[in-house]
């Protein structure tokens, strides 16, 4: 099972933070970060990614339902 | 090409009086590789000045801050930091960080705003009631993040004065000896722990409450976790704030052009202090060495496995590679993704609250004060990680 990992580029500010914890997952370029695949695996990991994002950019889905961030 | 049996230089290159970027950082980005340089305590290192190594260095997993912990780690004072959130790697510092990142976003923060700024006004009350001249950090710059940080962690801030010499202690980079070091976090610690106890018994709405909760209910942490914890929200959590905001008004002072425009188009606010952010060189020197877990080339330096690498945001953040003019002072500058608050995992975990309490600080002083002027001589802080005032007569 998967979720879906989604990057606001509006809100990203490239601190690194999320392809730090996941660099499998999520891949800094220049100015953006992004989900290297929109599909995630169900991984505590990916919900620390988007707990942790400074700018809160990172919205994990499953299904029409958002896991994270955990409020 | 420099080796790693080239002979290292000396450093830090910084001056601890002033806010000035040594030269040598202008020389060390113009050649190729990395310099080779020692600082007062520790091994040798890489040291990184471009903004494109920087980056690198900051936020590839290939560089370790836990690996540190097994090496004579180079450092400006003897003593040293034996643990916390800045000695670890994922996965356990991101287990610490998710612990209290969520009080610290965006969103959190900014319902901080409003009572921030009542603060700076009552502050700035305070002050015209007593008259000119008076110290900028002691009676403006020094509370605001105090007052916030207290408020936040669950702290009294009536203790200002107490924890204030342990965490000066704490940044310090004197003549301290490994022992006064540890000796000094020994008393930080048990203070903080008093305070943990009396949380556990009086539970309340504050970041210690809630980590307190996940120790003892979800095991996520160790005590001596939680106390690390507490104690690096509440150093962190106001030393480098308080040390900004006169830094920052005395650049503005410096460029008065700029301190001008800001004025005229205080839309221009939180860019300026962005621009800020990157203009003003914080650190007296690079410092939290990563080690590289595998061999790494660097801005054409071959990092073996196991090397030091100290990064320079300072001179990163003056890296004509990335910014137009880096020398100069703009406070309208475009967005600029500066390296002030660090890059990748360890990126400053209260960014937006620093971001915030910046932004107020500065904009309240500049807009009531409008004949704001230095009406003594700055004292410098000296021998700590963070340069900056210790005392700033102000008039206004």
């Amino acid at each position: 099972m998967t979720w879906k990992a989604e990057i606001d580029g509006g809100r990203c500010m490239a601190s690194g933070m999320c392809a730090g914890i996941a660099p499998d997952l999520f891949a800094l370029d220049e100015e953006r970060a992004r989900p290297r695949h929109e599909e995630v695996p169900e991984e505590e990991r990916v919900l620390d990614a988007a707990d942790s994002c400074p700018a809160l950019a990172i919205t994990i889905r499953d299904g029409t339902t958002t896991v994270g961030p955990r409020p | 090409m420099t080796t790693a049996e080239t002979t290292p230089i000396a450093y830090p290159f910084n001056s601890a009086e002033g806010l000035a970027l040594s030269e040598r950082y202008d020389e060390a980005r113009n050649r190729t590789g990395l310099l080779r340089v020692r600082m007062p305590y520790g091994e040798p290192a890489w040291l990184a000045t471009r903004y494109a190594d920087a980056r690198l260095v900051l936020g590839d997993r290939r560089f370790s801050r836990a690996a540190a912990l097994h090496h004579d780690e180079p450092r400006q004072s003897e003593g040293r930091r034996d643990s916390g959130i800045l000695t670890m790697d994922p996965p356990d510092h991101t287990r610490l960080r998710t612990l209290v990142a969520k009080a610290f976003t965006v969103h959190q923060v900014e319902k901080l705003r409003p009572w921030v700024r009542q603060l700076t006004h009552d502050l700035l009350d305070d002050l015209e009631a007593a008259g000119p001249p008076a110290d900028l950090v002691d009676r403006y710059a020094l509370p605001i993040p105090v007052g916030v940080i207290c408020a936040m962690l669950g702290v009294p801030e009536e203790d200002r004065p107490k924890f204030r010499t342990w965490s000066d202690a704490a940044l310090s980079t004197s003549s301290l000896s490994a022992e006064e070091f540890s000796r000094n976090t020994d008393e930080l610690r048990a203070y903080m722990a008093g305070l943990i106890e009396d949380h556990r018994i009086r539970p309340r709405d504050d970041i210690m409450t809630s980590l307190i909760e996940a120790r003892d209910a979800g095991d996520r942490l160790s005590e001596l976790e939680l106390v690390d914890l507490c104690v690096g929200i509440l150093v962190a959590g106001h030393e480098t704030t308080a040390t900004q905001i006169p830094n920052f008004v005395l650049t503005l002072l410096e460029y008065p052009d700029e301190l001008r425009r800001l004025r005229e188009e205080p839309a221009l606010l939180h860019g300026a202090v962005e621009e800020l952010l990157r203009f003003v060189p914080l650190g007296m020197a690079a410092s939290f060495p990563r080690y590289a877990t595998e061999d790494v080339e660097v801005g054409g330096t071959l990092v073996r496995a196991g090397e030091p690498v100290l990064v320079a945001v300072g001179s990163a953040n003056r890296d004509a590679l990335r910014f137009d003019e880096p020398g100069t002072l703009n406070v309208a500058r475009p967005a600029t993704q500066h390296l002030g608050f660090g890059h990748g995992v360890h990126h400053c975990l209260g960014a937006p609250l620093a971001r915030l309490e910046l932004q107020e600080a500065l904009g309240t002083l500049i807009t009531r004060f409008p004949g704001l002027r230095l009406a003594g001589d700055v004292e410098w802080k000296g021998q700590m990680l963070v340069r900056g005032p210790r005392v700033m007569p102000i008039g206004w």
